[in-house]
């Protein structure tokens, strides 16, 4: 299954680069580690099924939408200088990537025999797709948010209610992702004989990285062979923001063996890196164990968790998946932050240029692309546009204060001047 | 002192050993030591200092709060080392319990040499498993320091034969499956555990007393708990019970130690009846 991955992927007790000085491992409770070598055991019979993938298949297509197109975003394009494509994850039921791991896990949780299933979540958008999984299977949900998230995406609040699941404000820690994470592991050891927990992103104790990578990898198995097939070339470049790392493991994970491609996860600069307002956990380089891995996390000279700040809430994560920490750290890739203020631009210019809303997560992808895309004139850079803004329409109100835009025009507005380059041949 | 010698005392007096946790730094650094001497004087056997951190995800909200507290009012690792000075100094074999994290920000070896140059006793790991990482393990090796990991109704007989292996000082049996925090009826679930790692320590013909965690808040639970005749446990560890009752003396110090000195004579008398 990943044995073309030999180079990059996790031995068998999910260290990435070895268990001395690599990234990974399992550093959990005992009273969790039953099931998680259950889980383990259980994913690998599944993935060796050929019933089981071919349900997997099937679901995603019949269900959520997938494959999602590969576009090339040509008035973009032109604007910049490089062929910008786009991979539209953001076309996916539920409006983005993260329906393609909580289908996976949670057919696994039906093949499992069990019966709830609990997750956490930070803009919402895995939860919401949790909720959409265990509704689509039948399965009980309980979804743990941290109440800064629960107060800055209640939209997504209320989407989970309507799909039936129980939405958990959490109060304790800063009460964001990262609180989330450690209120669904309490959940988790209490409940672990008929609870599944569908980890949100690839990140988390083995094997988590690992598993949630094979149910995203689909995102870059297919825009690679879309690439080929409607350019006939390979991108010189890719591109994905990183939170915790889903989106951008599972565009990576098929070019990894592409030596000609370059690989780039821009992380969330927030304020700015010096700032140290910010969420760009490889590039501070920090080395820890948070949530059951060894990674990079921000924390400070004791080793308490630092607050990370992002205006993307998908994105404010102090941790990172372990397979992105030792891509960095063998140099198969680059992870670079974006700012708040470079994110928001590059929302605004993908609306205007391509009528195309990017969550503000995968504007941090895009917006890290543009860059690219000055250094590397008429190259093909290719964007996995990881999902779509309707959830951050009140983050972008108030950014570019919209509503005010109404009265006198652009004069209210933080929005520039309407896009000048020429409209589509 | 390894904490093995207060668990072999209690024995040859026919009870189980009275395990007392509380965070370092609450309600303060000196307002801490001062409540661990509390626990020692009125009867604990062995203290457990832990580290405040800030994602601690086996703590339920009681230790979550205290630990909050101490973090919120700037406690370092270098004022948990300096309380396990103060406490040992009792002659109380003296664990740290902390996630691994903080260890490892501070340097495995450098904690190490400096908990046991503390005169500390060792770690309880909650958040490591002695086949996570082996740096842990070499380290106290090194130091002559206790290795406290866990088992819970969860483990498999072969995880439980690996850890009891790896412990030095005591092995920690969590008796419910949850986060830790006071619980009105004990375990049935902790019955068979206790009786499954005593099979393994027999088996393994090695001498370690199994500690039991995880709920309990007065003496009448302690005995049953250490009861020879029931679930048999070497030692009965109290932490939630003991920080709620600081807790809920915020204002008034001394009465709070007053409620401390008298919940730690409850639960020695417990041990003692079984």
């Amino acid at each position: 299954m990943t044995a073309h991955l030999a180079g990059f992927d996790a031995d068998e007790h999910g260290w990435f680069g070895g268990a001395e000085s690599g990234f990974g491992g399992r550093f959990m409770p005992e009273a969790l580690v039953a099931a998680l070598d259950e889980l383990t055991v259980a994913w690998h019979e599944a993935m060796a099924d050929p019933s089981f993938t071919a349900d997997f298949e099937r679901i995603l297509r019949e269900y959520a939408g997938v494959p999602s197109p590969l576009y090339h975003a040509e008035r973009l394009s032109e604007r910049v200088g490089a062929r910008v494509l786009l991979k539209r994850e953001d076309l996916n039921h539920t409006g983005a990537h993260k329906i393609r791991n909580v289908l996976g896990q949670a057919l696994l949780t039906k093949r499992m025999g069990k019966t709830r299933v609990i997750a956490e979540t930070g803009a919402g958008q895995h939860g919401v797709a949790s909720a959409t999984a265990a509704a689509y299977f039948g399965l009980d949900c309980t979804v743990y948010m941290g109440s800064v998230d629960t107060k800055r995406q209640a939209l997504n609040v209320a989407r989970m209610n309507l799909l039936g699941a129980k939405v958990v404000a959490v109060d304790s820690g800063s009460a964001t992702l990262k609180d989330a994470i450690n209120e669904a592991l309490r959940d988790w050891v209490a409940s672990v004989d008929h609870t599944a927990y569908l980890f949100g992103t690839a990140a988390g104790p083995h094997p988590f990285p690992s598993l949630v990578r094979e149910f995203c990898r689909g995102i870059g198995d297919e825009a690679r062979a879309q690439c080929l097939e409607q350019y006939g070339v390979l991108p010189d470049a890719i591109a994905a923001c990183v939170g915790g790392g889903s989106n951008a493991i599972g565009l990576f994970t098929a070019f990894l063996d592409d030596a000609d491609v370059d690989v780039y996860g821009f992380e969330a600069g927030g304020d700015g890196f010096d700032t140290g307002r910010h969420a760009a956990t490889i590039y501070a380089g920090d080395r820890g164990v948070l949530h059951g891995a060894r990674t990079f996390v921000l924390q400070d000279e004791d080793g308490q968790t630092i607050e990370s700040h992002s205006i993307s809430a998908g994105l404010d994560y102090p941790g990172v998946g372990p397979q992105h920490a030792h891509l960095a750290d063998v140099g198969r890739a680059t992870y670079l932050p974006v700012t708040d203020a470079e994110a928001m631009d590059a929302m605004a210019l993908l609306s205007r240029t391509e009528g195309i809303i990017p969550a503000v997560e995968s504007a941090h992808a895009l917006a890290g692309a543009l860059r690219l895309a000055e250094e590397r004139p008429g190259q093909t850079i290719l964007v996995n546009l990881s999902g779509r803004g309707d959830k951050d329409m009140g983050t972008a109100l108030e950014y570019f204060r919209l509503g005010e835009a109404e009265a006198g025009g652009d004069e209210h507005s933080q929005l520039g001047a309407p896009d000048e380059t020429e409209g589509r041949a | 002192m390894s904490s093995s010698i207060a668990f072999a005392k209690a024995k040859t007096e026919g009870r189980a050993a009275l395990v007392g946790y509380l965070p370092a730094g609450f309600p303060d650094v000196a307002g801490g030591i001062e409540a661990m001497r509390t626990l020692v004087d009125a009867g604990c056997d062995v203290i457990e200092i832990g580290l405040p951190y800030s994602d601690p995800v086996m703590d339920g909200p009681t230790i979550q709060a205290a630990a909050q507290q101490a973090l919120d009012r700037g406690v370092r690792t270098k004022d948990v080392l300096r309380t396990v000075e103060a406490v040992a100094a009792t002659g109380t074999p003296t664990l740290v319990m902390t996630y691994w994290n903080p260890v490892e920000k501070y340097g495995v070896e450098r904690f190490a040499r400096d908990l046991a140059s503390a005169g500390g006793a060792g770690l309880i790991t909650p958040d490591i498993t002695p086949d996570a990482d082996p740096s842990w393990s070499r380290a106290a090796d090194e130091h002559d320091l206790d290795k406290v990991y866990l088992v819970a109704p969860s483990s498999t007989d072969e995880r439980i034969a690996m850890t009891t292996a790896a412990c030095r000082g005591f092995v920690y049996a969590t008796a419910v499956m949850g986060v830790t925090g006071t619980r009105t009826s004990t375990s049935d679930l902790a019955g068979p555990l206790v009786a499954r790692t005593k099979a393994a320590i027999a088996q393994q013909g090695i001498d370690l007393p199994v500690g039991v965690g995880l709920g309990v808040s007065n003496g009448a639970q302690a005995a049953e708990i250490a009861a020879k005749d029931g679930i048999g446990a070497d030692g009965v560890i109290v932490g939630s019970a003991f920080v709620r009752t600081l807790l809920d003396h915020p204002d008034e110090p001394g009465e709070g130690l007053r409620a401390l000195a008298r919940l730690t004579e409850d639960l020695a008398r417990g041990v003692r009846r079984a």
